[in-house]
């Protein structure tokens, strides 16, 4: 177990080109399930490749255990990694996959039996320990990996994106197993991934990546509903939070918060609310509309409403919306950042 | 004017009964259809490689066993069945045993040698650097270049009298200026001369076909290994090679062939002397049947190479329908 940081650290493919990863300094706990998300091209992968030893970052420093590993090779940071595509080795039985790094950190031989059935009775795939990976189903392939990663017991797990090449229904029980099977070995564990669910259901942190920029550290408490500006409030949530100009600041709110009058509590700001399309989605609905009457008239804003909820929200019908006026994000308009909220002169 | 019964009231109505089942469709091949004007098309677009291969191949290769059961010669003008005699003679002649045995060691000893060199070379051209298409382009030169030409050059340059490596050993002083190595000379050194310049040859060949197999490997393979611990040797022999074995395997059946139906080197090298320790299989066939005008011992030598050209052809049919992209 280790602590992993990052000081200043910088890639840049092409010297004086734009940086893949950008000044990034954070430091993860003992023990921590720390997310790495963000959009395509945000860097969290090349992040979490410099973190293995795969890249070589132009800028700062790397620490593993409190010792600096920037020049290290891979193979001398004492940490696993998983693909995503999972790189098992092809021609190696799931055997020899797992016993793989026993052999190469030079483990006793003695040992490597107990070691591979440990490891794949963890991951309960001591059934297929004779069969090559081409013979294995998706889930099946990515739980060999994480035997792989684990039979050496690792200071550090990287995981780079390990649940995308499966089908959403095993998605969710992979996330679940995933979960449990770090709180069992509680190894620091770095997760890279694009979506946010994966994020706020595993990560004790969440670390949001913009255009290889950090955008917020925070549980995913914190970078849902204290967003640190305008990316992380939009990347974060499905649908994203409504941003809504009003004077110089833009306000956000997020689409369970927009509810019929009667629902708010609080000090509701009250809208006439048109609806222009409503998506149904069995255990709720959502209904994209225009606020009436306000000075953001032409804004397209979203309300998330349960299924349940009574009334008749077809297209072009008009309803008394509210907002708790106390859940309303505000942002600078001009850097996109978060501003402490402040009565706000909503109609025109 | 009568007129008469309508034309088909002529007709004689048809017999009561089960009406006759109309005729399946494309129950009958027409001659001209379409399916079969597909299959001429085929026919006429697949005859000339057909037609090439009889002719070239085929027709000779038949005239090889008719000529090797008979006493034909250049100068003959009439064939008689002599049946396994010239085989008979052909075993016993030492120069053919001593081709054999050149064959066999040539063409081993070039093959492990280009295995490993384009090994290495593939490795080294993988990843991109400054000047790399550069570099390609100067590996494959000995392959573009005609053969003879090339095996001309390197004749000069181990040339008795002019040979520059001497003239450059000589400088260094590694060498005696008056008494330098007989490149091609002294048996020894020539099997070695025309051994590594075959190996030459044959190199860029190997190494593009390796090329493609290196590529082919996802790099997130390698890059496991390495977060797993291996290091560059452990990796290259354990993942790396093993990964590229299939298609390795078809650069090695290639390079067998090549290497054991080619005289080339041989003939512009050495002539297979001194005193036939560098003739090979084929060159002794040329010599035998050609220059030396014995039409049926020179055809017996070279059918002593087909049961193994066919071993090799059996296994790279196997591999090209076993190696699977994983």
């Amino acid at each position: 177990m280790a602590i992993v940081e990052t000081r200043h650290l910088t890639k840049q493919y092409r010297r004086g080109g734009p940086s893949a990863v950008d000044d990034v300094s954070l430091r993860s706990a003992e023990g921590e399930f720390l997310v790495f998300l963000g959009p395509s091209g945000s860097g969290k992968s090349t992040l979490l490749r410099m973190i293995a030893g795969l890249e070589q970052p132009t800028g700062g420093d790397i620490l593993i255990g409190e010792q600096v590993v920037t020049d290290l090779a891979p193979r001398d940071r004492r940490i696993a990694m998983v693909f995503q595509s999972y790189a098992l080795y092809p021609h190696l039985s799931v055997r020899e996959n797992i016993q793989f790094p026993l052999k190469a950190q030079k483990v006793p031989r003695a040992d490597h039996a107990r070691k591979v059935r440990w490891a794949s009775d963890l991951l309960g795939i001591g059934h297929l320990l004779d069969r090559r990976p081409r013979e294995l189903s998706g889930g099946e392939r990515q739980r060999v990996a994480l035997a792989r990663a684990i039979v050496r017991e690792p200071s550090i797990f990287l995981l780079d994106e390990p649940l995308s090449n499966l089908d959403a229904k095993l998605r969710a029980s992979a996330r679940e197993e995933l979960a449990r099977f770090h709180k069992q070995t509680g190894t620091t564990t770095i997760y890279v991934t694009h979506d946010q669910i994966e994020a706020m259901a595993m990560g004790n942190r969440v670390v949001v990546l913009h255009q290889g920029l950090v955008r917020q550290i925070g549980t995913p408490r914190e970078v849902y509903d204290e967003p640190a500006d305008t990316f992380v409030a939009t990347f974060l949530g499905s649908p994203p939070m409504s941003l809504l100009a009003v004077g110089d600041v833009l306000a956000g709110i997020r689409p369970e918060q927009l509810l019929p009058a009667a629902m708010v509590q609080g000090t509701p700001l009250r809208f006439r609310f048109r609806v222009t399309n409503v998506e149904y989605l069995g255990s709720e609905r959502l209904l994209y509309g225009k606020l009436e009457g306000s000075r953001f008239g032409d804004q397209t804003v979203v309300s998330r409403v349960a299924a349940s909820a009574a009334g008749d929200f077809s297209e072009g019908t008009a309803h008394d919306f509210a907002v708790d006026e106390r859940l309303v994000k505000l942002f600078d308009k001009t850097s996109g950042k978060r501003i402490t909220s402040r009565p706000l002169a909503w109609t025109a | 004017m009568t007129v008469d019964a309508p034309a088909h009231g002529a007709a004689p109505t048809p017999a009561p009964g089960p009406a006759p089942a109309p005729a399946p469709l494309g129950g009958r091949r027409h001659r001209f259809g379409p399916e079969a004007r597909a299959t001429w098309l085929g026919v006429f677009m697949i005859s000339p490689a057909i037609l090439f291969i009889i002719l070239l191949i085929g027709v000779p290769f038949a005239m090889a066993f008719v000529y090797a059961m008979s006493d034909v010669s250049i100068a003959s003008t009439g064939i008689h069945f002599v049946g396994l005699q010239n085989f008979r003679s052909v075993l016993q002649s030492p120069a053919f045993r001593r081709a054999l045995v050149n064959s066999a060691v040539f063409t081993v000893a070039s093959q492990v040698l280009v295995l490993v060199g384009a090994t290495i070379l593939s490795l080294a051209l993988k990843d991109a650097f400054r000047g790399r298409g550069f570099f390609r382009f100067l590996i494959l030169l000995p392959w573009v270049a005609p053969i003879s030409l090339g095996s001309i050059g390197w004749k000069w340059i181990l040339d008795s009298i002019y040979s520059v490596i001497n003239w450059g050993l000589a400088a260094l002083h590694l060498v005696d200026k008056f008494d330098p190595p007989m490149w091609l000379g002294t048996p020894a050194l020539a099997m070695i001369s025309v051994i590594l310049v075959h190996t030459w040859r044959m190199l860029p060949f190997s190494t593009v076909i390796m090329l493609a197999g290196l590529t082919s490997i996802p790099k997130e393979i390698p890059e496991a290994a390495n977060v797993d611990g291996a290091g560059f040797f452990r990796t290259l022999f354990q993942i790396t090679m093993p990964m590229m074995r299939p298609i390795m395997n078809v650069a090695l059946l290639f390079g067998v062939i090549f290497t054991f139906t080619d005289m080339t080197v041989v003939y512009v090298l050495t002539r297979g002397g001194p005193y036939d320790t560098t003739q090979v299989l084929p060159s002794l066939a040329f010599f035998t049947g050609v220059l030396g005008s014995d039409l049926a011992e020179g055809a017996a030598i070279s059918i002593f190479l087909v049961p193994i050209l066919v071993v090799v052809a059996v296994l790279m049919l196997r591999t090209a329908a076993r190696s699977e992209v994983t």
